[in-house]
Order: C-alpha cells, then structure tokens, then sequence
C-alpha cells in the first residue's frame, strides 16, 4: 500500500487540491481509507490528517471501514421509489445474502442506498464500484448477484448492464442546431471579446443552474477584478433529484461546452479551468478525457488557441457523493481538495474564488447556451421566451409519464403544454425545480416556466393521483437532513428536526400543535440558514402545507397532546430487570379526546 | 469619516472594512453571538448574530457595514429565532447545567438566559457523544460541543499549532483531536494553550481547577451577558 500511495500522490504532484481524486484511488483499491494511508497521505501532501478524515467523513463514497469488494449503491431518488426501487433493493439483499447498509461477512459486497444518481428517467437505478447501472429489475439483479458470486470482473460484464441512453424527445432552439467545432471561437475572435460578452449580455442568458444570475454580467465582474490569475468553472454537480440534463449534454454535445468554457475563458482572461463532474456520473469520465484530448489537438484547447494568443485547459475533476457540492462555494472547496463546506459571502467567488482567485462558475447548460449564442447573436437567444426570462430551458422530465427524458422549451411554456407532450395524464402535482423548488396542484398548470413564474434548474417530477403526496415530502425532507453539510445551526439541527417532525405525524402520534410546530420549523430554517440548501430544505413541506393542509391535519390524533415516542415501549427494559407483565406494569398512550 | 449605519434606528459609525458586529460592539450594541470572538477570524455558523439588513438576513460576524446599511437586530422576531436556534444548540448535544462545571461562566447558558430561553421547545436527540479524559490537564466533554470552531481557531491562530477539527457531515458534525490515536493526550496540545481555554461551553475544561470560583459568584451569575460581551470585546479590541 505504501509504494501505491507514494506513487499517487507523486502522480498528483503532491497537490492537496487533489485529494479528492487521490482518496477516490485509495478507495477503489482498497475499498477504504485505512488509517496507514491517512497517516502517509498528511505526510506526503503537508496537510493535517484532520483534513483528510474531515474530507473522508464529509463524502459519501468514501469510507473508513471496508466496503465489499463488489459496491452496489441503490438510488434512493423519488422517482427511483415510484420504479420499485424499495421491493427491489429488498430483492437485491435477499440474492445477495447481505442487510442494506452492511458488507457480507466474507468482504465480497456490500449494499446501501445513496441519493439520486441522475438516472430518473431510466431507474431504477444504482451504481457498481462507482460506475452507472440503469433500468434495474429482478432479472438484472439476480444476474449481476451471480457475477458478483463469481467474482467477475466489471469490464466483463453485460454492457447492456451499464447502457445510459440520452432519451432527447423535444429539441428545440439549442438542440436542434448544433454548432461546428470551434465556430464559436472563430466568432467570438472575429468579432471581438467586448462584442461578444455585449451580445451574451444581449441574449439575456441567466445562469441555468436554478439561481438565474446574468451570464454576461458575471462575465464582467470577474474581467474587471485587479487580480488577473482568474478560472472558469463549470458546474457538473448535477444532484438535484430528478435532473439529469447535464448528463445528457456532457454525453453528446460536450464539445459545445467545453467550447463555452473556453470563450468564458477568452473573455475573463482564465488560463485554467475545471469541469467538476459529479461522482456518480464516473461513466463519463474516460469518453470527455478523450474529447479534451481532441480539442488540444484540434488547437481548440492548449496554448495558442486559434492562434489568437489564448492559453487555456481544461482539468475534469470529479466529486465524491455530496449534494451541497452544486452550490458554487461549496463546489470551490470541494476543488480545493476540501469537504464541501459553503464560503460566508461576500466575497463572492467572482472577486475570490477558486484558491482565493477571481472565478466564475456556471452550470453545463451555461455555458452550452453561450456556445452558441457566440455564433448566432445575442438576437438570436432573446428573441425567444419571455422578457425576463430570455431563450430556452432544457428540462430532465421524469415521474408518471409516457415519455420520461429531455425536452427544451421556450421560457414562457405552460406546464399543461409540457405535460401533455410526454404522455402524462391523471396528474397529480408536478415537482418543479426538484425538492429544492415547488410542488405545483393539478389547478396550477397554466402557469409557466419562467424565473418570474416557475424557476428550474430543470427538474421537473411528474405525479399521478395513485402518488401519496406526504410520502414525497417525506422523502425529500429526509433527503436534505442526510446532505446537510452541517456548518450552521439552523440547517444541520433544523433538517434533522424536520425529518423527526414530520416522521412523528406520519406515523400516526401527531396531535394538534403538531403541523403548527412543523410549519414554524419550516420558516426558521427557510429564514435563518446560512445557504441555498438550508433555504429550501423546507419547500417540500412549505410548498405541499400550503396546498393540502388537510393531508397534513387528517394524520393527527384527536388529542391535545401527543408524546413523540411509545410510552409502554418506553417500560420494557423496568419490565423485564422486575420480571414484570402484569396489567399495571403497562401504560397506555393516551387516549383520543372525545 | 462619516461612514454611518443604522442599527435598531440608531446612527452609529463604522470604519471601512468592519463587519456589522465589529461596528456595533465599538458602538455598544451587543448582538448576540456564539461562534464570534473579535480575537480571531469570523466563522458564521451559530447564526444567532443573524440580523436584517436592509430587509436581508445576513449574518453580522461575517457580512461588511457598508454607508446606507439599515440593519434590524433587536426586533421581536429575531430574538424568538435566535432563542428557537438557541434551543437547537441544547437538543442537538446533552447539555446538564445544573451539573456542569461551566454553569454561570457558560456562554450557551447565558445567552439561553438573555433570550429568555425558558424550555428546549424541541425533542431531544440524546446523542452518544464521549469523553475524551485522556490528557493530564485538560478534559474534553464531547457531550456539550456546539462546532463552533473556537478551540480550532485558537489552536492555529494564536498557538500556532492544528490540535482541534470539527468534521463530518450534517449532524453527524463532531471534534476530533489531531492525532493518530484520536486521543488529546498524544497532540501537542498544552494547559496554557489559547485553545484549551477559549470554549463558550463547558467542552473543552482545564483539570483540577473545577469548582474553584463557587457557583453563584460566576460571571454570568450577576451580569447578563451582553454586559459582559461589550466589555470584554471593547476592552480586547477597543
């Protein structure tokens, strides 16, 4: 082990902004990070070893203790639930003899859950030591128990096993019309930096991400900053449940994006920049190697690009299993070798960013969208959508429908319109913008996607009426209470509270003052937390409260007060140190009010 | 320099580069705070100093005073959420005041007093934390750690040493001694140590001093916090 991590380490430089990718060999080879390691690593990488167990705790796939040589993470994503995926997960432990959450005893694999894998519209889904597996079913799984049994190697199982499909259904202004390899450099250079950040500024083009902030004036404030050492980041941390379009976009139009990272770069003056792909879509990993490769040897990347004195790369640098790492400071930690742990602002990354540097970061979208506004004019881009709300979006549609998978709208589309192109009916609610946004009634669907109206970062769940609206929320609010970076009070103790309120009424022992408590929870996380995720941790329940108060009311008990937890369960262990099972040994919960 | 905010209605002076709480401890207001002290750099995570500004909530550790600033800090409502994030802190950690040597020279408990913090509202998470009693002079009580990052911050800032981590995620968030064995006693952590004495609760706690002032002559036991706060922080930084 020692000459493994001696040579890694030399392979990374020594760099601690590293240690993710470092610590994702470790992992993968030995199945853990074993104290030796971390003790060799903190020497070699002249880091404290708290940092290294910080970064290993704060990461989903990393572990301290062995996992089995064979991984198997099923997707615990809502839409993976409505697949099936609790019966099959069940399935999967009883083929493979091992408890969920456990590593057989003889080390060869383990099982667990882990949050959404961005396969919504083809699940159920889960990952194999890191790698995509999709469209997962009884079949699928006794086979792959029997592989495993086997000890088969993963590159000799069924392709067919690890098939990701882009299901693009509706094309519209962006995917329609592809732009050539390095157009989008040759425009920007022909027409000059300042006029092509003028027509981005003039396209309108806000972040895609979800938050919406002008592209171009982004832009701008990074170009201006004094501190000319400046990156280009491109946000590839796609975790909101229920989105997957970044995956689709990196998978068949990653130069377009790569192209937009570098005009970014032209126009900031960035010689370095990074995708961070999200850990979970490791599959992606060797095929975008290969196309930055031809981009360096098309002259579309490296020193001298287009001959125009731009010197600029692009690094992919890949997450670890935490959701938090989509909010961009966060992300810059997380580049930085670190746990993802949001920066108090200001500053804000555009002044000091990545190792303290001027930065932008955008989402894939962002800067696919600014690929081609670059060749076709800011015009081109405004003239579509609404006023606030320029172009198109590029939706991951996923849930109760015919045709779940990609679709660009114009903004200012109506959710009845999107609806019925992909075949859903006797609908529900829709989920707009995934947990983080709102859930929309079936009396809402005339209203539009739009940043003024519905605002996504492009997920978009569809329910029908056999879907229990409080088992939704449940999931999602358990959903944040597990990727709760936990720095600040409200968010780290207020989504574990939350999850123990709103279990406490699902279960039945809710009473009167219950939904009133979980309301005023609600608000003073929304209110109070310290980033995007702690604010809209509660918007599962807000948003579902507010249109369905009477679910929430119909789980309560008629009583003024009910205690959180079994009272004569409470009794068991005085029950059995008296030997006692007696009538009066026993205590009733309280009895309805009548 | 006639830079000015208003805090609560009153104009008072800030210089360029405070934050809002550095400006309104000069000034004499006390917002309250936990994770804050003027001696080292603001972390921002207690969101107790959460106030308004102009109609934002921002956090006043950490977001700059700048000209036309209109901040709101002692309204009623962000008093009953400082006391609801107040009552987070002792539900989420087990926290025994009346047998806890810290009573009366407890920050956590003296701002529960000053917010008027009469119950802890929510269920209790009865978290298993330990002890770490593994150093001859200083005691570790895992059991009243908020994460505030104190003992951390002195520890690299003022001892020039790294003893103290808070890692993991979410609310599985906890202290870690920097060690091999995990255990204060083998860090370079000593009793004279800025980090051994910095803790607002009773977490991190010098050996064989216990007791030595009776409860009911402590700091907090005749003065109200803010009080003691201003002074302190004006004196130290004034």
């Amino acid at each position: 082990m020692q000459q493994f991590i001696q040579d890694l380490a030399q392979k990374n430089q020594f760099q601690p902004t590293h240690l993710l990718e470092i610590l994702r060999a470790i992992q993968l080879r030995f199945c853990s990070i074993p104290n030796d390691a971390i003790e060799q690593l903190a020497l070699l990488l002249k880091i404290p070893r708290t940092r290294i167990i910080d970064v290993i705790e704060f990461y989903s796939f990393f572990t301290s203790t062995p996992t089995g040589r064979y991984h198997l993470l099923i997707s615990d994503s809502i839409t993976d639930h409505m697949l099936g995926k609790q019966a099959l997960i069940a399935f999967a432990a009883d083929k493979l003899n091992v408890g969920v959450g456990s590593v057989r005893a003889d080390g060869l694999v383990s099982l667990d859950n882990t949050s959404c894998t961005g396969m919504c519209d083809q699940g159920p889904a889960g990952l194999i030591n890191g790698l995509a597996l999709t469209a997962l079913d009884q079949n699928k799984i006794t086979a792959i128990a029997g592989l495993i049994n086997q000890q088969i190697p993963l590159s000799e199982w069924p392709a067919e096993f690890f098939n990701v499909v882009d299901n693009i259904h509706k094309p519209d202004l962006l995917l329609k019309q592809q732009i050539a390899l390095g157009d989008a450099l040759t425009a920007t250079f022909q027409r000059g930096l300042k006029s092509t950040l003028a027509e981005i500024n003039l396209s309108g083009l806000r972040g895609r991400g979800g938050a919406g902030f002008k592209t171009a004036m982004k832009w701008q404030f990074c170009s201006e900053e004094a501190e000319t050492e400046r990156y280009v980041v491109c946000n590839a941390d796609e975790g909101e449940p229920g989105t997957f379009k970044d995956r689709v976009l990196l998978n068949s139009y990653a130069h377009q994006v790569f192209e937009g990272m570098t005009l970014c770069a032209a126009i900031i003056g960035a010689k370095q920049g990074f995708l961070y792909l999200r850990g979970e879509y490791l599959h992606l990993y060797d095929k975008l190697q290969a196309i930055l490769a031809e981009r360096r040897q098309l002259g579309l990347l490296g020193d001298n690009i287009q001959n125009q004195g731009l010197d600029f790369d692009i690094e992919i640098r890949l997450g670890a299993g935490a959701y938090i790492c989509g909010e961009e400071s966060a992300l810059i930690e997380s580049l930085e070798g670190k746990s993802g742990i949001p920066r108090n602002r200001p500053p804000y990354p555009v002044s000091k960013g990545y190792l303290g540097k001027p930065t932008v970061v955008n989402n894939v979208e962002t800067f696919y969208a600014a690929a081609a506004i670059a060749v076709n004019g800011g015009d081109w881009f405004a003239d579509v959508g609404t006023e606030k709300s320029q172009g198109t979006k590029i939706l991951s549609i996923c849930g109760d429908c015919t045709k779940p998978g990609i679709y660009e709208y114009p903004f200012g589309t109506r959710i009845q319109t999107v609806l019925d192109d992909c075949g859903a009916t006797d609908v529900l609610g829709v989920q707009i913008g995934g947990p983080s946004g709102t859930f929309i009634a079936n009396d809402e669907f005339d209203r539009q996607l739009a940043f003024e109206d519905l605002a996504t970062g492009g997920s978009f769940i569809i329910f029908n009426n056999s879907r229990n609206i409080l088992d939704i929320a449940n999931n999602f609010t358990h959903f944040f209470a597990h990727e709760s970076c936990g720095f600040c009070t409200p968010c780290r103790v207020g989504t574990s509270l939350l999850k123990k309120q709103l279990d406490k009424i699902m279960d039945g022992h809710g009473s009167a003052g219950d939904v009133i408590a979980l309301e005023e929870l609600c608000q003073l996380i929304k209110t109070n937390s310290h980033c995007g995720l702690g604010q809209t941790a509660a918007n599962p329940i807000l948003t579902t409260l507010e249109r369905y108060p009477e679910l929430y009311q119909s789980r309560l008990k008629n009583i003024s007060f009910e205690p959180g937890f079994d009272l004569d369960g409470a009794l068991e262990i005085a029950r059995r140190m008296a030997n006692r099972d007696d009538a009066a040994a026993h205590l009733a919960q309280v009895a309805d009010d009548e | 320099m006639n830079n000015t905010i208003r805090l609560d209605g009153k104009t008072i002076p800030f210089e360029q580069g405070q934050t809002i709480m550095e400006a309104a401890t000069a000034a004499g207001v006390y917002i309250p705070h936990l994770c804050h002290n003027p001696e080292f750099t603001p972390h921002g995570s207690c969101k107790l100093c959460n106030v308004k500004v102009n109609g934002r909530i921002c956090s006043a550790c950490t977001f700059p005073a700048s000209e036309g600033q209109d901040i709101i800090s002692d309204s009623q409502e962000l008093n009953a959420d400082r006391q609801k994030i107040t009552q987070m802190l002792f539900v989420e950690g087990n926290h025994f005041c009346p047998s806890c040597e810290k009573t009366g020279n407890c920050q956590l408990q003296a701002v529960a007093y000053h917010l008027n913090m009469l119950d802890d509202h929510f269920p209790h998470f009865y978290a298993h934390r330990k002890m770490d009693a593994s150093h001859p002079d200083i005691l570790i009580d895992h059991n009243r750690c908020i994460f505030c990052t104190l003992c951390v911050r002195a520890s690299q800032e003022k001892d020039g040493k790294d003893v103290f981590a808070i890692i993991g995620r979410g609310i599985n968030k906890h202290l870690i001694a920097n060690a091999e064995s995990g255990q204060l006693k083998d860090t370079d952590i000593a009793a004279t140590d800025h980090a051994a004495h910095i803790c607002p609760t009773g977490a991190i706690l010098i050996k064989r001093t216990g007791y030595a002032v009776p409860i009911g002559e402590r700091v907090y036991d005749h003065q109200q916090i803010d009080t003691v706060a201003l002074a302190q922080e004006n004196t130290d930084h004034g």
